[in-house]
Order: C-alpha cells, then structure tokens, then sequence
C-alpha cells in the first residue's frame, strides 16, 4: 500500500463516517419528540454533512482521479464505504440515537483534537474547523445521556437497552490496520487504538452519571472502516440518500 | 500606473462589503459577522477570502454569490472568492457593531461564559435554555423567564 493509497483510505474513513451518521440524523427530521429536538438533530446533521464535504472533497484530490465529494458520496457502492459500523445501525428510538451519538462524538472529539497536530496542513485545518463543532454536539449528546439514564425508570430503561445494543460496536473504532500504521508513519494521523484511554475515562464518567452500566464484554463487530463486511443496512440507507444521482445522473439542484 | 490607479483601494472593497447583509441575519453585514478574512489586488484580480461559520452552513454558497454580485456592480470584472477553512470563524470575530446590531435585532449576541448576558427585548438576567440549537446552524434557543419572551441567542465558538 502505498502512502497516497493509505492517505485516501484514512481520508474515505472520516468522511463516510460524517456522511453515514449524518444522513442517519437526518431521519429524524419531522420525526423528533418534540420541536427543539427535532431542530437539534437537523443541526448536527448538518454540521457532519458539511464536515463530509471537506473531507471527501480532500480524498477525491489524494485520490487524483477527478473525483469530487459528491461523486465519492451518491456514486459508490456499500462495499467501497470506510465507515464504522456504528454509523449505519438503524436508529431505533430516540434514546438509542442519542446514545450512538454520544458513543461517537466522544471518539470524534478526541479524534480531532489529535488531528489539529496532523502533519498535513490540509487534515489539520478541517480538523480544527471540525472540532468547534463537535465539541457542541459532545455537549448536547453527553447531557441528554445523562439526563435520560439519569430520568425515570421508562428512559432509565432505554438508555440501558440502548447502551447494551450498541455497545459491540464501539471496539471499531479503535481497530487499526496497515492504512493506519502508514498513517502514524507519516505523522498524518494517530494510531486508533491510541485513543482508547481517554475515551473509556470520557465514556465511564458521563455514562456514571447517568447511572449506566457499561457492558462487561470486550467483543467488537467490525468490517465497516475496512469495507471487508457492512451490515445488511448500509445498502438500504444509500438505496435513498443515492437514490436521486443513480436515477438522474448528474442532476443539480 | 495607469492600472494602478483605475483599482478602488483595499478600504474601498472593505466599506462596500459592509454594505452586503448576511443573508440569515439581515441587520448585520457579511464584514460585522467576520467572514471576509481578506481582500487583496494579486495584479489585475480582486481576491475575497471568505470564511464559513459553520462547515455544513448553507448560507455560505449565498454569501459568495452576494459578495460577488455586490462586486461587480461596483465595476469589479476580474474577481476571485477563496474560502478559507484555517484559522476556523469565531465569534470572537464579530464586530462591536455588529454586536450592538444583533442585539437590537432581538439576537442576544454571544458571550465567554457560554450563555445570553441579557434578555435582548427586556433586558432580565433571569433566563432559561430551551433548546442548544436554533433556526440557523450559529444560533441557539432561550427563553426569558421575566417578560417570557423566546429570543435566538449567537452561540459563542
């Protein structure tokens, strides 16, 4: 693997997962409990949409075959998606969205922080764009955590179901691989697996608070960020994101 | 020289941006909100550095075509619109007019400690949160607890 090859890999890896959730986000809009919930996840939909742009424009660039972010987004099969798996799982009720939400911002958060001292200026700069906004949505999604395990015995409940659920996906998101070693090689990105203990001290403290048990089991789907197995949802959620640019190539808006 | 002299100056494109509202928050200009980062004559070519304030924030594809339209009908034919990501927008940015605009607009304008200092209609300090996000990507939703008024307040980033 060369490193221009490792470069588009890592690159495809953060903009399908900002794509994927955010387009998953997005299905709650008109959907939402109430109205300022319903404005909240619109919002962070499309700050990871706008995210996506960046870097999925900066992969078509590393790429050099004339790609651009759109291209990447409405014309790729599931199979040559990077995302973790736990960007496409469906989002269940609320409590369960908000979950995902948290267990991702968390590891996005930190992510980021480590990606403004990239080597590239070009992955630090979408980076320190980035993380203003994340920082926002770790907030919201970290209080809501604590405010609906931390609620009545009805939310309590769900967000423990939601918790136990998603928690097998977590352990992706630290997974690495040759792309990865390249990766830290060149400066350009940290080692995943590095940042599993500053998440697990993040994660333990806000799901504490919400008086949540963390699930004693180490097991972690995977095959997302190497495209080597998605599951059976991720080609359902494109069949309707792409469905417009597969039906109408080339349509604008 | 000749060239030279027939190019309005730097502060001239400055004053004629503060002419151009931003396109969700009208009483404000795209210059007040701390998006323009940079104007400058590269030989024949005006060159904007443009900003977003939010990566995913729509208004942005409006605010260069604004910008550009505001341009030209100034005489300006030779002109490039960069965006430029780094350093990121912050509030910090904002003009003090455009502060003391936004405020009279009913925005609360953003503050360090992360929340509204005033109600922007009655001025209480008693106020509550309702929702971290607002109609537009930069803004967030609260409410005054005194004269019960809901009002948008500019997140601070």
């Amino acid at each position: 693997m060369t490193r221009d090859d490792a470069f588009a890999q890592f690159l495809l890896r953060m903009g399908d997962n900002t794509l994927i959730l955010g387009h998953r986000v997005s299905e709650w809009c008109g959907h939402a409990p109430v109205l300022e919930e319903d404005i909240a996840l619109a919002n962070t939909a499309l700050d990871l949409i706008g995210q996506t742009q960046m870097w999925l424009g900066l992969a078509g660039e590393v790429q050099g075959q004339g790609k651009s972010a759109d291209d990447l987004a409405f014309l790729r099969d599931a199979w040559d998606f990077r995302n973790v798996l736990l960007c496409e799982v469906p989002n269940g009720d609320f409590g369960r969205t908000l979950m995902r939400q948290f267990l991702f911002d968390a590891w996005h958060s930190i992510q980021l922080g480590r990606l403004m001292k990239s080597s590239d200026e070009r992955v630090a700069a979408i980076a320190e764009k980035a993380s203003k906004e994340v920082a926002y949505h770790l907030e919201r999604s970290a209080d809501t955590v604590v405010g609906l395990g931390d609620g009545t015995e009805e939310s309590h409940r769900r967000m423990q179901e939601a918790l136990d659920y998603l928690w097998p996906y977590v352990g992706e998101m630290f997974q690495s691989d040759e792309a990865d070693a390249e990766m830290v090689k060149a400066g350009i990105a940290p080692d995943p697996a590095s940042l599993r203990e500053e998440y697990d001290a993040l994660i333990s403290r806000i799901l504490s608070d919400a008086t949540l048990t963390i699930p004693d089991s180490s097991f972690a789907h995977k095959g997302g960020r190497t495209g080597a197995m998605h599951t059976e949802h991720l080609g359902h959620l494109l069949t309707q994101m792409q469905w417009l640019q597969r039906a109408y190539p080339g349509a604008k808006w | 020289m000749s060239q030279v002299t027939t190019q309005p100056s730097t502060d001239q494109i400055w004053e004629w941006l503060d002419a151009v509202p931003d396109p969700e928050i009208p009483v404000i200009s795209v210059v007040d909100l701390g998006i323009v980062r940079g104007v400058e004559w590269q030989g024949e070519t005006l060159v904007v550095s443009v900003t977003p304030t939010y990566s995913g924030c729509p208004a942005t594809s409006i605010i260069s075509l604004d910008i550009e339209t505001a341009l030209r009908s100034k005489g300006i034919e030779d002109l490039k619109i960069e965006t430029r990501i780094s350093p990121a927008w912050t509030t910090d940015w904002l003009s003090e007019k455009g502060r003391a605009k936004l405020e009279e607009y009913g925005i609360a304008p953003p503050q360090p400690a992360g929340g509204p200092e005033k109600c922007p209609r009655c001025g209480s300090k008693n106020l509550t949160k309702v929702s971290q996000f607002g109609s537009t990507p930069c803004k967030a939703h609260w409410r005054c607890q005194d004269c019960l008024e809901p009002f948008d307040y500019f997140k601070c980033i």
